[in-house]
């Protein structure tokens, strides 16, 4: 059941209501939906795949791209399921226990639920360093997104650069678009990824994986130990210099895509009042956080791909909807998937080099035009905040938060609402529940 | 055959297959300049995801739009010389 919400300021009801469409929550929605639960999804794009299977066609449409066959079948599955569906919501604040306010492009949307499963996936990390301002530098899977989205990419120059094994897959998915590949700049030394690349065989589905990337990838640079310096033009990119320690190249290029690895979205998690741990999501067994009823599944609990998302969500689905015994017979599958978890993080940590690429004068925080010379005096990003207005601007932090996190060791201290930007109109529904949650249950 | 959307961006008629975001459409119509920084310098989209918010835009009179979060509709005005 496709169901999208547009009308204003409206209250529903859910007795499991999941937050993010990804595999994560595609997955714990279908399992919960297994039960007689009244299930609700909501997520801030226009339809469900989250980040890896964007562009997923809504029942009757015809898809846009070759769908991969896990992404299919996990489509059908969730699309036939009874599922409540809330698209082009972004959920903004938490006024009362049990309650979420979430704004749509037409109005707002208050969600009331039993149980809830965060499944708010992840985002790139991106490093400052000279140019990375310019338009024209955009994320691996900022890029990929982008054309998912219907941006022309054929003939363009592409320079992919960062770390991990999304920089392949962006790389596979530009070529079959048209784009030229000039070269895939990885961060890791050749012996990290080439001792991953012998782990990947515990895994078969990803070493089958890795197998069809690398035939498909043949004939493009694939350069390890190698990272960005410096991306320069006027008013938009024109070249781009990477450098593997001694010897430095400048190539000419259109687009830059480059991501250092991922980073957890936890701030609905923070806001809720979930116990962290090391920066991502600490769950129990059951895969239900230090809240009671509120269950994490996919990247904020660990960065870990899609098979760890999908049998994290599946647990949290099924736990969250009552049924521990179902949730339990996936925990095997489950200590699989974590232990790919921990071998990427082993092999694609962040070299050394890395903090030194941004110049006095590069921008670290990108809505406010903060530089790296006005925060190096200071001691926390709390104080950095407080007197250079650093993560302060509409991003709340979500993009230099990490990169400060890395430069400087600084972490977030608090999170408060609203977690994104949100319109006056909104704020007022969502003031008006949390003075009257009985009013919100009607 | 996908449906093509009519919509303006900056004053000019651009049509861009159905299902296409806002943030695709600017960059398919050669606008290279989504915002100006606050120092003035040109931004676009960066993260493609809802998150940066590097690609906002004014849509229909509405400021601060995350354009990569926006599908095109027929007769949108986009404004990105904010």
């Amino acid at each position: 059941m496709i169901k999208q919400v547009t009308r204003a300021s409206q209250t529903q009801h859910f007795d499991v209501l999941v937050a993010g469409a990804g595999p994560a929550g595609m997955a714990a929605a279908y399992a919960a939906a297994q039960s007689r639960a009244r299930v609700g999804v909501v997520d801030d794009n226009s339809g469900p795949g989250g980040q890896i299977w964007r562009g997923l066609p809504v029942a009757g449409e015809t898809p846009v791209h070759a769908l991969p066959k896990q992404a299919a079948e996990w489509n059908a599955r969730f699309s036939n399921a009874k599922i409540a569906m809330i698209f082009g919501a972004k959920v903004f604040a938490h006024p009362e226990p049990g309650i979420l306010a979430a704004e749509t492009w037409q109005g707002s949307v208050v969600l009331d639920f039993r149980k809830l499963v965060l499944a708010t996936g992840a985002r790139e990390r991106f490093l400052p360093f000279p140019g990375w301002t310019l338009p024209g530098v955009m994320g691996a899977g900022g890029l990929q997104a982008l054309v998912k989205s219907g941006m022309p990419i054929r003939g363009a120059r592409v320079v992919i650069a960062g770390t991990g094994p999304l920089l392949l897959a962006v790389a596979d998915y530009m070529r079959h678009a048209g784009a030229r590949i000039l070269l895939i700049a990885e961060q890791a030394p050749a012996n990290r990824v080439r001792r991953f690349a012998t782990k990947l065989l515990r895994h078969p589905a990803k070493a089958w994986q890795a197998a069809k990337l690398r035939a498909s990838l043949a004939g493009v640079p694939y350069r390890m130990g190698t990272w960005p310096i410096a991306a320069g033009g006027t008013d938009k990119l024109e070249w781009v210099e990477v450098t593997e320690g001694k010897k430095t190249q400048r190539i000419a290029c259109d687009y830059l895509a480059c991501g250092f690895h991922l980073v957890p979205n936890t701030e609905l998690a923070a806001l809720l009042g979930c116990q962290m741990d090391a920066g991502c999501v600490h769950v129990d067994d059951l895969q239900e956080t230090s809240v009671e009823g509120v269950y994490c599944a996919g990247e904020p609990t660990g960065i870990g791909g899609l098979e760890k998302a999908l049998v994290e969500g599946e647990i949290a689905g099924y736990a969250a909807a009552g049924d521990t015994a179902r949730a339990r017979q996936h925990f095997t599958a489950r200590a699989v998937a974590r232990g790919f978890a921990s071998a990427l993080e082993e092999t694609f940590a962040l070299r050394a080099e890395l903090r030194s690429l941004a110049a006095p004068e590069t921008l670290v925080c990108r809505c406010e035009d903060v530089p790296l010379k006005s925060l190096e005096r200071h001691k926390s990003w709390r104080d950095a905040k407080l007197q250079t207005r650093c993560g302060m601007g509409p991003c709340q932090g979500r993009v230099c938060g990490p990169a400060v996190e890395f430069l400087f060791g600084w972490s977030p201290e608090s999170v408060r609402p609203p977690i994104f930007p949100a319109r006056l109109e909104s704020f007022i529904a969502a003031a008006r529940i949390a003075r009257d949650p009985a009013a919100a249950r009607q | 055959m996908r449906q093509m959307i009519a919509l303006q961006i900056n004053g000019a008629p651009i049509a861009v297959p159905s299902g296409t975001t806002v943030a695709a459409a600017v960059l398919s119509s050669g606008v290279k300049r989504f915002r100006r920084a606050v120092h003035g310098e040109p931004r676009a989209a960066l993260c493609g995801m809802g998150t940066c918010f590097e690609c906002r835009v004014a849509i229909d009179g509405k400021a601060h739009a995350r354009s990569c979060q926006v599908v095109c509709a027929e007769g949108m005005e986009v404004r990105c010389d904010d």
